[in-house]
């Protein structure tokens, strides 16, 4: 009964997608009020509606009902409860529900929020934004139906995929998913835009906090997927440039340009056009990465679904969402009319910059993935293309972007001179190269990437707190008058100060860790001491325990440092009978920054024990950086200019205009 | 990330191996030099059976078995780019994780240049041309008449300045 609730729901919010696909668009051209406002109820019911489907299927996976195709996969009664309602969307159908439970809140949180919005781009939005629903309840319904019953019931599950029985389920696919959903606002918003003909700086006031919450929500979803698969895993990596991480990075990417570019719109009414562009392209391929991971098309182990008709379905939505808005565009971005006229050196012009090394990172990742797909669909040749290649072309991309994040902030609109901003980094300057300096002494003479590396990720540092004594008046000024001032800042400042600041801090962790990184393999029997990195690590012995879905081998260590006992660590292999299958579950000691991390391998004949023991060095920096530029984020949302919304056009605004 | 997590489950599962990772104790050599040259050579060859996995990662028997092939062909005192061939001639390309430089990967490796090129070329022609009209249209712009100027004068010594937008 459950099931076919959730079913039916599901049919009743397409149906309504459908509704609110068409009477809207309608009512907006023919200026009918109460058609336009069809939108805001739709909306809101397609919310509730599948929020009714997705709690069903929770309910179903929560009370272990077997009769339930979804959940005899994916399930077993002996799961910890959170493991159950996670195990929700750690398969394909339930993962699809998930997508379109985020997109229905979006569009539910317009229809709610969005009232200051002129009638008639609210409702423009929220059909574009029906559109897509439409197109992926289908895509369910026809495809991938979660709810499908098996004739006898069978009495148990076959349990999730033990890797995935871990928090990192909890929280990971819901932020990347409200990430990915979350920029079909500013799709949705550029879109109507061009369906309009008319697009001003108040479009892009609207548009900026949504790409923002999608922003930090998607750079959240990577950095917590990183530290999963770094902790996980066994081995140590964090990024392995592998296509479904691909998948994720280029909407960041783009994302990150598109709320660069939303500034310049916003601020200065010009560069419309391509942050248009760009709304489009970042919503584009959040659906290449769906498509990607969803269809199977990597024709590998990757992708759940191996069924060719759910690919071809993507695809089409693909096609029909990308080819549509990028027409669209190509016939109507003409009519937008350009903005303010900017020099090079200037605000804007750093802005454009930052956009040019973003979208051209972007593309090579997009190349990098692709390349080897329509290679192989083209000539037959099989290429790889792997993390060599992109860190050899990223790399380049990246280290210039960053010399020039910290002039940007210091540049004024419209003509910003060049010198002034060095002359205000200065100390930014020197502050790396001091780090330089003394890096280079400590290393004597290794590699000379490391330290150059370090002092730009310290000038990226140095430059955002720069930025921010500027405009205090620090050190010019009386230190009340200057905390005063720090008060009064807009918190949008302090948000770009901490999210360029995590920016030279994940470069600091990714340098530290890749550079200085020391290993350990080897077999080691009980009272055998291990020693890295200064600290010496003895296997006190190995136990066996029952947990409540599986059985776990657990190693004791104890680690010492200067002969001092430091701490017990505890690396463990779970086996799981129902699947038949085991994960390591690896030890992590915490010491500042840095984490001593043990995983354990077989055991062997004579009862010796398979060891990999590794010290990183500052490696939580590598996601303490991406924590630090959400919170930067979150700042920026909370500024009152963005929670105001945009306002009518008053006088005193005209005024200004006017004297410009 | 989940996805990556699933895949190499399944691939230990496909494997019937039971998670062991990557280089194991036993494959080590005795001389680190070459152990560190092994390693480094191994992050720069594919897994075949593995999605986008260096042997230095993998955990597939394959992989081990490739990890041995490249330590032996270094004890028997092949040059890297030896190895390499070795390793290209017996699997082809595709054991590769970067890609030679050749006719068919012309654009994978000429492309993120070009787009930073092609990209900076329209940036500044397109600057060009608009600061160009600007100053077109600036000139074809009548001045203010005098009646125009007096009034300008007025208005801005009558606004108070209390009522400036900051």
């Amino acid at each position: 009964m459950i099931a076919e609730t959730g079913h039916y729901a599901l049919v009743l919010a397409l149906a309504l997608a459908l509704i609110q696909s068409t009477l809207p668009i309608l009512g907006a051209r023919w200026h009918d009020p109460a058609l336009m406002n069809v939108a805001r109820s739709t909306a809101l019911a397609q919310l509730l509606f599948v929020a009714a489907s997705f709690a069903a299927l929770v309910t179903l996976h929560v009370t272990s009902d077997f009769s339930v195709v979804n959940v005899f996969e994916n399930s077993h009664s002996l799961k910890p409860l959170i493991y159950k309602i996670t195990g929700v969307w750690g398969n394909h159908e339930g993962s699809m529900l998930l997508w379109v439970s985020i997109l229905a809140l979006f569009g539910g949180l317009v229809a709610a929020f969005g009232n200051n919005l002129p009638l008639s781009l609210r409702a423009h939005v929220l059909a574009v934004q029906a559109w897509i629903a439409s197109a992926f309840y289908l895509f369910i319904l026809i495809t991938s139906n979660p709810f499908l019953r098996i004739d006898n019931a069978p009495i148990e599950g076959r349990d999730l995929n033990p890797v995935l029985q871990d928090i990192g389920l909890a929280v990971h696919p819901p932020m990347l998913y409200l990430g990915y959903v979350g920029f079909s606002i500013s799709f949705s918003f550029a879109v109507a835009a061009l369906l309009e003909g008319r697009i001003d700086a108040a479009w892009a006031r609207w548009v900026r906090p949504w790409t923002l919450v999608a922003w930090i929500f998607l750079t959240l979803g990577i950095a917590m997927g990183s530290y999963w698969a770094y902790y996980e895993l066994g081995w140590g990596g964090w990024w392995f440039w592998d296509p479904v991480e691909n998948a994720s990075l280029m909407p960041w990417l783009a994302g990150t340009a598109l709320l660069h570019s939303a500034v310049v719109m916003e601020k200065r009414n010009a560069l419309k056009v391509w942050t248009i562009l760009l709304a489009i392209l970042t919503f584009s391929l959040s659906l290449l990465g769906t498509f990607l991971v969803r269809s199977g098309v990597l024709t590998s182990v990757h992708a759940f679904a191996t069924d060719p008709t759910r690919g071809v379905f993507i695809l089409l939505i693909l096609c029909i969402f990308i080819g549509g808005s990028l027409t669209l565009y190509a016939w109507r971005a003409s009519a937008l009319k350009q903005g303010g006229l900017f020099a090079p050196i200037s605000r804007e012009g750093a802005l454009v910059l930052n956009n040019l090394f973003l979208t051209t990172a972007c593309a090579t990742v997009f190349i990098g993935t692709l390349y080897p797909l329509a290679l192989e669909v083209l000539t037959g040749d099989k290429i790889s293309v792997g993390a060599p290649f992109f860190n050899l072309t990223f790399a380049p991309l990246f280290l210039p972007l960053m010399i020039a994040v910290p002039f940007g902030p210091l540049l004024a609109w419209k003509r910003g001179d060049l010198l002034g901003a060095a002359q205000r980094l200065i100390a930014a300057g020197i502050a790396a190269l001091v780090a330089i300096a003394v890096l280079w002494a400590w290393t004597r003479g290794g590699s000379a990437f490391a330290p150059l590396a370090i002092g730009l990720a310290v000038f990226v540092i140095a430059g955002a707190l720069c930025d921010l004594a500027e405009r205090t008046g620090l050190f010019r000024m009386p230190f009340a008058t200057a905390m005063r001032r720090a008060r009064g800042l807009p918190r949008s400042t302090w948000g770009t100060t901490f999210a360029h600041a995590g920016v030279g801090v994940a470069l600091i962790g990714i340098v530290c860790e890749t550079t200085w990184n020391s290993e350990y393999i080897g077999s080691m029997k009980p009272d055998d001491v291990a020693k890295i990195a200064g600290y010496e690590l003895k296997l006190d012995g190995v136990t066996q325990r029952q947990g409540p879905n599986f059985r776990e081998m657990l190693a004791q260590f104890t680690v010492t440092l200067d002969g001092k006992p430091l701490s017990a660590m505890t690396p463990s292999k779970r086996n799981f009978p129902a699947r038949g299958s085991s994960t390591t579950e690896a030890a992590l000691l915490t010491r500042g920054a840095s984490q001593l991390y043990i995983s354990l391998g077989d055991t062997t004949a004579d009862g010796a024990i398979a060891v990999r023991i590794y010290h990183k060095p500052l490696v939580l920096l590598i996601w303490w950086g991406p924590v630090l530029m959400a919170f930067g984020g979150m700042l920026s949302l909370s500024d009152r200019r963005l929670r105001v919304g945009a306002p009518k056009p008053a006088k005193a605004l005209r005024g200004l205009q006017a004297a410009e | 990330m989940k996805p990556i997590l699933a895949c190499i489950l399944a691939i230990a599962v496909m494997m019937g191996s039971s998670a062991a990772y990557a280089v194991q104790p036993d494959e080590i050599m005795s001389d680190p030099a070459m152990e560190t040259r092994a390693r480094d050579l191994s992050r720069e060859l594919r897994c075949m059976v593995c999605q986008n996995q260096s042997i230095d990662d993998s955990e597939a028997p394959l992989a081990r078995d490739l990890r041995l092939l490249v330590r032996e062909r270094i004890a028997a005192g092949d040059s890297d780019a030896q190895v390499i061939d070795f390793l290209v001639a017996r699997y082809g390309e595709f054991v590769l994780l970067k890609p030679r430089l050749k006719p068919h990967t012309l654009l994978l490796w000429l492309l993120p240049p070009l787009a930073l090129a092609g990209g900076g070329f329209v940036l500044w022609t397109h600057g060009r041309r608009r600061s160009r009209s600007a100053a077109a249209e600036d000139q074809s712009l009548p001045g203010l008449t005098a009646e125009e100027e007096a009034r300008l004068e007025r208005l801005t010594a009558a606004e108070p300045p209390a009522d400036k937008p900051a």
